[in-house]
Parts: structure tokens; C-alpha cells; sequence
């Protein structure tokens, strides 16, 4: 077993430690298709949460998204992105003849599974903010990839804004009925349709 | 008796655990041949009810024997991780604020593990005080630095219960593995195995005579199985499964009932506690369907032990005048 291995199955320990990371499927099965994850953001702990969630052979075709002046500003947290959650790196900041959306989508045409968090920013009340568009973007060019929502539940008091040590209460994922985008459908439509099959989950239980 | 008092301590351990062990074997196999025939839907649903309860009992064997085999070191800390993950599932069905979160990680990653070690090493005199005194007066102190004065009260009071009922009782099981007593020295797993036949008899007791009596409830609103017979039954059964356990201990026969009276009957109150606190969280269960969060529901099984092993731990502590 290589390092970064061992390293990946000791934070899927922790997490499930602190959390439970509880995963349930309620809409599909886990299984090792080709899949966008898309979930509310709470906390910075959320991927680690859905991570931890997935069985352990769908770990490694699930990657995140990181931002890459965050995440590669130190060879630490670079290693733990590029080496033990392969992350898909993204700009932040915008530039005219680059379009921010393409290492992602060059990570669905090799085939890899996503989580993005189409909120874009940490939201700190109850319900998700409106999403942003990109969600929208990759289902219309990848119409044969899966766009699974997900609620996670409880996360926020893991560990607010703020805070760097995680507090040790359960936690779950629950993963929804795949979606795709009607014939017709414009792009506001879908983002609340999206929206509302997340926020949908959260009364499952 | 007499051929069995002659037995070394370690032998007499041994036998204590071969005969739990093949007690749970046959109860376990004469289980799974009883689930070939067919059954009606109710007792499918009692059965699963056993066969979950059974699990249970041999998870609880199985920690038991594996803290005894490996010493003081690995059943402090197997103990710590019951605690750990009965205090999380407390935690998590409690209301706490942001501003909680500090004596959260206080209460979990200090108070915990140090007052495990304090049981293990057997510093009785801290180990009896360090919550009640010491933590009592440091979580509110964290807690009011979070600057929230919203539900303080509750808040604290709420964080405060879960440290004495998760950490501090459960905490005795491994100072009474440990315990050494006069005349009695390494004999400590026949004290965790008294306590915990002890209440889970006056557990079993109760619930049957309740069954049968089908008398009025003391409080409704709470449990409606719980009433003062049925309590006394459950309490005396377990007096006399205690007093015939006597040769286990290091109580004479009189001493022994009495103790088992104790633990029997403060184990089934605290139960009838823990059912008051789930109403008030508005959950059946710790764990299982109704929980948000899928816990394991292990605090509903630790509870009763919870409130009654500091009682008995006082209780035999006073009794020899340690």
C-alpha cells in the first residue's frame, strides 16, 4: 500500500470516527457509473463527509474541486489534493480567454465522477442559495452522465465558519433520484428544479 | 464451590468467561434454529427485537473479554471509545449553539480521555471529583467565552448531564475492572460481570412483571410501563440474582444482596430517565429508523449501566472502607 493510500483510508476512518458519515442511498444505488454529485455547502468538511460516504471502490473515480490558489499554496495541502483526492484544480479568478468550467470538463470526458457544490460559496442558514450555473453547463454537454443530488445533514455543527477542530456528532448523506435536463428546459428552470431536489431530501429520513 | 475456590484467580477468570461464552453459544444456536420455521408477522417483529438484543450481548461479551485479556491499557481505552461514541450520540440530539463549540471539543478530546486514564491508573481521589468539581466549573466558563447568552442555561446544563451520564458514568466499568480490592486483587471482570447480570436481570424482571401486572403507570406522560411493583419486582429479582451470584464476589451473601438491590434498582430507574430525556427530544430511540442521523443507538443500551455503576462503585467503595 502506498502512502497516500493509507493516508485516504485513515481520513475516511476519521471522518467516519467523528462523523458516522452515514451514506443513504435513497434514490439510486451506489454503483460505478459516471456521475455529477451535486450537494449544499455548509462546511469545509463536506467533501470529506461525502467522501468518506461513498463505498470504498467509488472513492477513487470520485474526484472534488479545489480551488487552485487555495489549495496548492502549500506542498501540504498540495499533496493531500493532487495525491490522496486526485482534485480537479479550477481557477478563481476569471480570465477573458479561459473558460472556467474546462478542467472539469476535461476531467468528465476521462471518464472520472465529480462533486461540486453549485452554491459556489459556504452558506451559513437553513436552506442552499440559489445555484449557480455551471451545474447547468456540464449536464447540457454531458447529457449521459448521472446528476445525483445530495442533502448533507448536521455538518454545520461539525464545524462552523471559523472553526479548525471538528466536533465529533453524527453526520449523514443521503443521495436522491438521478436528474437530467427536460427537452426544452431552459437554464433558470433546471437550477431550481436542481435546487429543489436537494432541499427535497433533507425531510427524508 | 469449595473445588473452585482452590483455582488460581486466572483460572477462575478463565472459567467465568467459558461459561458466559457457552451460555451465548447455545442461546445463539438454539436462535438461529427457531428462525427455519415459519413465523406470524408479530413474533417476526419480537424475534428481530431478540436477535438485535442478542447482537448486543455479544458485542458486550466480546469488549468484556478482550478488556480482561489485555490489561488495564486496552480497556481503559475500549472503554473511552463506548463512552466516546455513547456521548456522541447524546451530543448529537441535543440543541448546542456555535458558540458551544469550544467546550464541545473540551468535553470530548480533554475530559474524556483524561478521565479514562484516570480510571485506569486508579487515582481514586481525582478520578471521583475531577467532573463533578473541576468540569462542572470549566464548561460554563468556555461556554460563556463563546459569547452567546441565548439558552445559556440550557445549553450548559444540557453539555454538562452528557458528560456526567456518558463519560463519567460509564467510566466506572474499567476503574471497577480495575479495582483492587482486599483479598480480592485481579478478580475486578467479576464485578463488571455482577453489576451488568445484576441489571440487566432487574432490565429483564421488570419488563416481564410489568408485562403481567399491567398496572397503572406511575407517569404516563414518560413510560407507560413503568410502576412501583414492577420496579420492586425487577429490583428484587435482581437482590436475589445478586445474593446467589455471592460466590463471584467479594460480598458475604447479605452484603451481596443488598448491593444487587442497588445496582438492580438504579439501573431500571436511570432507564426510566433515559426515557423521559428521548420524549423530550422527541425520539423513540436513540438509534435505529427514527434517528436523523443513523446513529448505532448505543446509548440506549449503556444507559441503565451508566446510572447505576457509579452508585455501586460508591456503594462497595464504602462498604470496604477504601
Amino acid at each position: 500500500m502506498k502512502l497516500p493510500e493509507a493516508a485516504g483510508l485513515f481520513l475516511a476512518f476519521l471522518a467516519r470516527l467523528i462523523t458516522g458519515a452515514q451514506g443513504h442511498w435513497y434514490g439510486c444505488p451506489p454503483k460505478a457509473e459516471q456521475r455529477i454529485y451535486f450537494a449544499n455547502h455548509q462546511s469545509h468538511f463536506d467533501w470529506v463527509l461525502i467522501w468518506a460516504a461513498l463505498p470504498g471502490d467509488l472513492r477513487s473515480v470520485t474526484r472534488p474541486i479545489a480551488a487552485k490558489d487555495y489549495w496548492t499554496s502549500t506542498p501540504l495541502k498540495h499533496w493531500i489534493t493532487r495525491e490522496i483526492f486526485n482534485a480537479v484544480y479550477v481557477n478563481r479568478q476569471r480570465t477573458d480567454d479561459q473558460d472556467p468550467l474546462e478542467p472539469l470538463i476535461e476531467a468528465l470526458k476521462n471518464g472520472d465522477s465529480l462533486v461540486i457544490f453549485p452554491e459556489g460559496t459556504r452558506g451559513n442558514k437553513g436552506d442552499p442559495m440559489p445555484f449557480k450555473s455551471g451545474l447547468y453547463h456540464l449536464a447540457e454537454q454531458f447529457p449521459h452522465v448521472q446528476l445525483v443530488p445530495a442533502w448533507i445533514d448536521n455538518v454545520q455543527r461539525v464545524m462552523p465558519k471559523g472553526e479548525v477542530v471538528p466536533v465529533p456528532i453524527l453526520c449523514s448523506v443521503t443521495f436522491g433520484a438521478p436528474l437530467q435536463i427536460e427537452p426544452g428546459e431552459d437554464k433558470r428552470a433546471f437550477l431550481t428544479r436542481a435546487r429543489d431536489a436537494v432541499v427535497a431530501l433533507r425531510s427524508i429520513r | 464451590m469449595g473445588a473452585l475456590r482452590d483455582l488460581t484467580i486466572t483460572q477462575q477468570v478463565g472459567l467465568l468467561f467459558l461459561a458466559l461464552f457457552g451460555i451465548l453459544a447455545l442461546v445463539t444456536i438454539v436462535e438461529v434454529s427457531r428462525t427455519i420455521r415459519d413465523l406470524t408477522p408479530e413474533r417476526q417483529e419480537m424475534h428481530e427485537q431478540f436477535k438485535r438484543d442478542l447482537r448486543a450481548v455479544w458485542w458486550g461479551a466480546s469488549l468484556f473479554w478482550i478488556s480482561w485479556v489485555l490489561g488495564a491499557v486496552v480497556a481503559t481505552i475500549l472503554f473511552g471509545l463506548v463512552s466516546f461514541i455513547a456521548f456522541r450520540e447524546f451530543i448529537t440530539l441535543t440543541q448546542t449553539r456555535r458558540a458551544d463549540h469550544r467546550s464541545l471539543l473540551l468535553a470530548f478530546f480533554l475530559v474524556l480521555p483524561f478521565q479514562f486514564v484516570l480510571a485506569g491508573s486508579q487515582r481514586l481521589d481525582l478520578y471521583t471529583v475531577f467532573i463533578p468539581v473541576y468540569v462542572f466549573f470549566a464548561i460554563p466558563v468556555v461556554s460563556a467565552f463563546g459569547n452567546d447568552p441565548h439558552r445559556f442555561l440550557e445549553r450548559t446544563s444540557k453539555i454538562q448531564w452528557g458528560i456526567m451520564v456518558c463519560i463519567y458514568g460509564m467510566s466506572h466499568a474499567p476503574a471497577l475492572l480495575l479495582l483492587d480490592l482486599p483479598k480480592f486483587a485481579g478478580r475486578g471482570a467479576f464485578m463488571v460481570f455482577y453489576l451488568v447480570v445484576v441489571v440487566a436481570t432487574a432490565q429483564i424482571a421488570q419488563e416481564i412483571a410489568s408485562r403481567k401486572l399491567r398496572r397503572r403507570p406511575v407517569a404516563r406522560a414518560i413510560s407507560r410501563s413503568f410502576s412501583w411493583r414492577a420496579w420492586a419486582i425487577g429490583a428484587g429479582v435482581a437482590a436475589f440474582v445478586g445474593a446467589l451470584l455471592y460466590w463471584a464476589t467479594p460480598f458475604k451473601p447479605i452484603p451481596a444482596l443488598v448491593m444487587g438491590f442497588i445496582a438492580g434498582g438504579t439501573g431500571t430507574l436511570g432507564e426510566f430517565v433515559m426515557k423521559a430525556l428521548k420524549r423530550d427530544a422527541g425520539v423513540r430511540s436513540w438509534g435505529g429508523k427514527a434517528s436523523v442521523t443513523g446513529a448505532v443507538g448505543l446509548l440506549d443500551r449503556v444507559a441503565p449501566l451508566c446510572f447505576s455503576a457509579p452508585v455501586f462503585f460508591h456503594a462497595v467503595r464504602w462498604y470496604f472502607g477504601l
